[in-house]
């Protein structure tokens, strides 16, 4: 199938200026914030991957504080109806039958490369920016749902219901299909997602940056420990890695 | 006084049916325009005429920008339009779309034109939302009785040369 892409590549051709850096200094040497802010008016670029890591040996057993983040952040609360409340992000647990050991880890959106999701949308509404982030076009989705049946990774949730008072940063509405975001309007705006401040706050597994960026301190520990993909054998070289599993 | 009004009398029929015409083109070019709530700022961020013709091209350029590009300009972002246009009332009230006194709805309903805009997005400003009643996002307002004039829709939509 051919792929929509609705970018328009002569947008970025006044990429070549210098990105300005967003960092909060609160004391000398001490960064708040280590993301890139690019300006307002500048197209994101592919010069950019933005990518996560997750350390799952830190993971807190029990802690959901980047599921409640993404819920607070992204205003979705649900019909108490586990079976189709959207659900961005969510915790497993792994058991090893053999040695009893247990782990837990998030899991959202994995911001393929080669996305399925994005092959198979029938209307374009599915699509990867360039800076590898990979959202819902919800004016254009039709709600015929092709994606989630392509994602290898459950990342998918269909709105089946009216909703009252979202977020003015997240919109979302019934009849159209969502996922993770990566916090795409903060990341805009040069800060890190909820889930990974949140998860910063008390055990420090989730780290965000740009994998195309040598010097990223996710770059450096991807180099140095490594990262697995979940279901690498698929090929889609997903944004999100793992360590520890 | 007779002469006069005989030498007049042509004058006076005249000055009477220029009087009766001049009356019925103002009845027919009497316009009720819907209320619209003046908005928190001094000054839109294009011309007031301009906005009401092209509202939606500059609000679906901007949305495509913002989607597919992460261009995050404010100028004609729908969030901008609704913190600057919807605000609470002395009550400490807030309109939600579909009511007359929603920015957005003071004209549609008048002009009988249904938005989707409003099932995804908020129709308040951030720190206002969760205030007012709930809406049906999937309404269909009733525009019996506010059928518009042509009259009246080219003097809301031309633009000023
Ligand atoms: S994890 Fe699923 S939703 Fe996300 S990019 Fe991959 S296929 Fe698409
Ligand atoms: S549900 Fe929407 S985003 Fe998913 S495949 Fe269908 S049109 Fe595309």
């Amino acid at each position: 199938m051919k792929t929509v892409n609705t970018t328009d590549t002569s947008k970025r051709k006044f990429l070549g200026g210098a990105a300005a850096v967003a960092g909060i200094a609160i004391a000398p040497g001490v960064l708040l914030q280590t993301v890139n802010a690019k300006p307002d008016n500048e197209a994101v670029s592919n010069k950019v991957r933005w990518g996560m890591l997750i350390d799952t040996n830190k993971c807190g057993d029990g802690c959901t504080d980047c599921v409640t983040a993404c819920n607070t952040e992204n205003g979705l609360t649900g019909f108490e109806r586990p079976e189709t409340d959207s659900q961005w992000i969510r915790k497993l647990t792994l058991k090893d039958k053999q040695t009893g050991h247990v782990q837990t880890l998030p899991v959202m959106c994995q911001h393929c490369e080669t996305a399925p999701c994005v092959d198979v949308c029938p209307t374009g509404a599915s699509f990867k920016r360039e800076d590898g982030i990979v959202l819902v076009d919800k004016h254009i989705c039709i709600g015929c749902r092709y994606c989630m049946m392509a994602c290898p990774y459950k990342a998918r949730s269909f709105v089946h219901e009216d909703l009252q008072d979202q977020k003015d940063h997240a919109p979302r509405g019934k009849g159209t299909v969502e996922s993770c975001t990566m916090c795409v309007h903060k990341v805009d705006n040069g800060e890190n997602p909820a889930c990974v401040t949140a998860c910063n706050k008390e055990h420090k597994a989730m780290y965000f940056g740009d994998l195309n960026d040598a010097n990223s301190e996710i770059s450096k520990r991807l180099k140095q420990y490594g990262g697995k993909q979940i279901r690498a054998d698929l090929g889609l070289n997903p944004g999100v890695r793992y360590q520890g599993v | 006084m007779v002469l006069w009004f005989r030498k007049n009398l042509q004058n006076i029929m005249l000055a009477a049916i220029a009087m009766l015409l001049a009356t019925s083109v103002n009845v027919n070019a009497e316009v009720v325009a819907p209320v619209v709530p003046k908005g928190k700022g001094e000054q839109c961020v294009e011309p007031t005429d301009v906005m009401r013709k092209n509202h939606m091209e500059m609000l679906k350029h901007q949305r495509d920008e913002t989607m597919h590009n992460g261009i995050r300009t404010k100028k004609h972002a729908l969030k901008e339009c609704i913190a600057c246009h919807v605000q609470e009332d002395e009550k400490g009230q807030v309109a939600r779309f579909g009511d007359d006194g929603h920015f957005c709805s003071s004209c549609h309903n008048y002009a009988g034109v249904n938005v989707d805009c409003f099932q995804c997005h908020a129709d308040r400003p951030q720190e206002l939302i969760g205030k007012g009643h709930k809406i049906k996002p999937h309404h269909t307002a009733d525009f019996k009785d506010k059928a518009i004039n042509k009259e009246a829709l080219q003097a809301l939509t031309e633009v000023s040369k």
